[in-house]
């Protein structure tokens, strides 16, 4: 009994020590910056180096038609991105997991991939070297005769999202592939069979069985969007408006760290928010979601 | 005959360069329960997901019901299928199972579910309308599997070896079930196996299927007591194989020489001559067994052999016999008398059998490759 005791003991003792490394990341590196911000959001400066408690920057973000309009904006503009990503994702997914065969497959799935293996910035890059005004695209459109003057494809909203999908294209194919392999081809026959046509497959049968997949898909590329500075800032320059321009002005350009960490805290807020909402929508737990992925 | 609720044409499928359906042509009548049987690899599978249509024929004309289905998808045939692996949806109840087909024909709601409860009610699980599928035992989804496809009331019912997932106990017992839900229903069945037993069983007629063609279609006691090819004699019920050269023809009754010197008498299927080289085929419980030549039946030829093993499965019992001279391997169903219950292993014993109840082959150029015991 003492020795089962002293073994237990033991057992918690090793699995402390084999979360410690996580905890302690977690605690560093999440939670005590989180808490630093979230107290700095709620005071106010008074004068040199003097502080009170106020929820001011709460009050500017909702007093000030600007904040809230980007703010608005980055959360419609995220969900956007998200969908126009599973549209195209899931056909993708779809070839991956069902039609493509053995090497095909994981050739597909490189080719996914490839784009990954540069770094963000670059890929942005890549892209404003095609669109801008004096860019391939532009001088091909005129090649070819269909604009009189190059066009400046640059700056446009339809731009962000053309580089928001790209960048979150893998983040959606990987748990769509992952739960689309997990369908029994006969549940598809089956379907079939009993008279159910293309459609009524998709949203009785695939759907419904790949939905956790395509959730975790959701949730993932919508936090890396909404959440995303490079891509926005880059390829939709000044008139891209995104929230998180708005929290690296406030924290860099006008050293505002109260009003940063406010607006930190309510894109945190919107984010956990819009996911509550979408997991509600479409019926699916959380837990189960993250265990799809 | 009655109507024909399901006509194959010179059916062919090829796959690359292995012809999986070659020019098969049969008809199977309304309301009976048409077995295929054969080996895996022998394109039953094929054959089935033609009907189904899952596969478009390469050639030939496959009609259900009276209409051609060339060029219909699996979705507008009268045709349902029961998949070997059941294929229920998990994502639904066992009621939104069953009532699939009728959704997808757009009947109203309250409809559907009346008649998927009735059909529920019909196999036996009135109560499982609202449980998921995992909730169920082997049986009772296959129950529901059934249900499903029956509740549309389809021409015909394809089942993909139903039975084959279930343990062998259940699976006796499905296979009772399965004959009195097709009585039941009178929906004309077209059951696919490879397990002979299944086949004899539930149908009403059966074709033995080997190498994309049917060696034989007939009802479960043709196919075993007149098996009309090697491949049958071999395939449907326990058969002792005796290959070897015929001696002399006397009527329709052969001698038979093996290589190794053994001379049986056997019933000639086909044309035989003497010289050719033929195969006999005697069924354990066709030969009688004795201590004592005297024990067996008279006018017999009587061959002697010593018990090699036991082979006791209750009503199934067998024993294995080394024939005296050559060794040859020969399997004798024991008599439900119990006359035999004491028999040891190396005695020494004689049997007989009659001749005109053994069947012999001429072997063809190129003989199929027979299974040593069915």
């Amino acid at each position: 009994m003492a020795e089962s005791r002293a073994a237990r003991r033991r057992a918690a003792w090793m699995l402390a020590w084999l979360l410690a490394p996580a905890l302690l990341w977690l605690l560093a590196l999440i939670l005590l910056p989180h808490v630093e911000l979230l107290v700095i959001s709620l005071r106010e400066r008074t004068g040199a180096r003097a502080f009170t408690a106020s929820l001011a920057q709460y009050r500017t973000f909702f007093a000030e038609p600007l904040y809230w309009h980007v703010f608005v904006r980055t959360a419609l503009m995220s969900i956007l991105a998200t969908l126009l990503t599973l549209g195209l994702a899931f056909p993708v997914a779809w070839i991956i997991a069902k039609v493509a065969q053995g090497r095909a497959a994981s050739l597909l799935f490189v080719v996914c991939l490839i784009p990954f293996w540069v770094s963000e910035t670059v890929r942005t890059l890549g892209w404003m070297i095609l669109l801008r005004e004096s860019g391939v695209i532009p001088q091909l459109l005129v090649h070819l005769g269909l604009t009189a003057v190059p066009v400046e494809l640059l700056y446009h909203d339809a731009t962000i999202l053309v580089g928001l999908v790209y960048t979150s294209m893998l983040f959606m194919v990987v748990p769509l592939v992952t739960s689309l392999e997990s369908l029994d081809n006969s549940l598809i026959e089956a379907a079939y069979d009993l008279g159910a046509n293309g459609f009524a497959v998709l949203r009785t049968i695939v759907i419904p069985h790949a939905a956790p997949g395509i959730t975790a898909g959701c949730i993932v590329v919508f936090m890396l969007t909404l959440g995303n500075y490079l891509t926005p800032t880059l390829l939709g320059g000044k008139n891209s408006q995104w929230f998180t321009e708005q929290i690296y002005t406030q924290f860099i350009t006008r050293f505002n760290w109260e009003q940063g960490a406010a607006f930190g805290f309510l894109l945190l807020g919107l984010s956990t928010l819009i996911v509550v909402v979408g997991l509600r929508l479409s019926g699916q737990r959380f837990g189960e979601v993250m265990r799809s992925t | 005959m009655s109507t024909l609720d399901l006509v194959a044409t010179d059916l062919v499928k090829r796959f690359h360069d292995h012809v999986a359906v070659d020019a098969l042509s049969f008809a199977v009548a309304r309301g009976s329960f048409f077995s295929i049987l054969g080996p895996s690899g022998c394109g039953k599978t094929t054959l089935l997901r033609m009907i189904a249509g899952f596969i478009e024929p390469d050639g030939g004309d496959i009609t259900i019901g009276g209409r051609a289905m060339r060029g219909i998808a699996p979705n507008r045939r009268p045709v349902n299928m029961v998949f070997q692996q059941l294929a229920l949806f998990p994502m639904m109840t066992v009621g939104e199972n069953v009532a699939f087909g009728l959704a997808r024909r757009g009947l109203p709601k309250p409809e559907q579910r009346k008649r998927s409860l009735a059909m529920l009610e019909r196999v036996g699980l009135a109560d499982a309308a609202e449980k998921r599928v995992d909730q169920l035992s082997g049986g009772q989804r296959q129950r529901v599997a059934i249900a499903r496809s029956l509740v549309l009331e389809p021409t015909l019912l394809l089942l993909d070896e139903p039975l084959g997932a279930l343990d062998l106990k259940l699976r006796e017992h499905m296979k009772i079930e399965l004959k009195q839900l097709q009585a039941d229903f009178g929906t004309t069945f077209v059951y696919i196996t490879h397990d002979q037993s299944e086949a004899l069983v539930l149908s009403d007629h059966v074709a033995v299927m080997s190498r994309g063609g049917f060696e034989q279609q007939g009802t479960p006691q043709d196919l075993y007591y007149r098996p009309a090819t090697p491949f049958v004699a071999g395939f449907v019920g326990a058969n002792n194989r005796v290959p070897g050269r015929a001696t002399a023809v006397d009527a329709t009754i052969i001698s038979l020489d093996t290589a190794d010197g053994w001379s049986i008498r056997a019933q000639a299927q086909g044309a035989v001559r003497a010289g050719d080289a033929v195969e006999a085929f005697v069924r354990p419980e066709v030969m009688s067994l004795g201590r004592a030549a005297g024990e067996l039946p008279a006018g017999q030829p009587v061959h002697a052999g010593t018990v090699q093993s036991l082979l006791f499965d209750g009503a199934n019992s067998a024993v294995l016999l080394k024939e005296a001279r050559t060794a040859r391997e020969i399997r004798i169903a024991l008599p439900q008398t119990g006359r035999f219950s004491d028999l040891k292993v190396q005695e020494s014993v004689v049997f007989s059998f009659d001749p005109a109840r053994a069947i012999c082959f001429p072997v063809a150029s190129s003989p199929a490759a027979v299974p040593a015991d069915g």
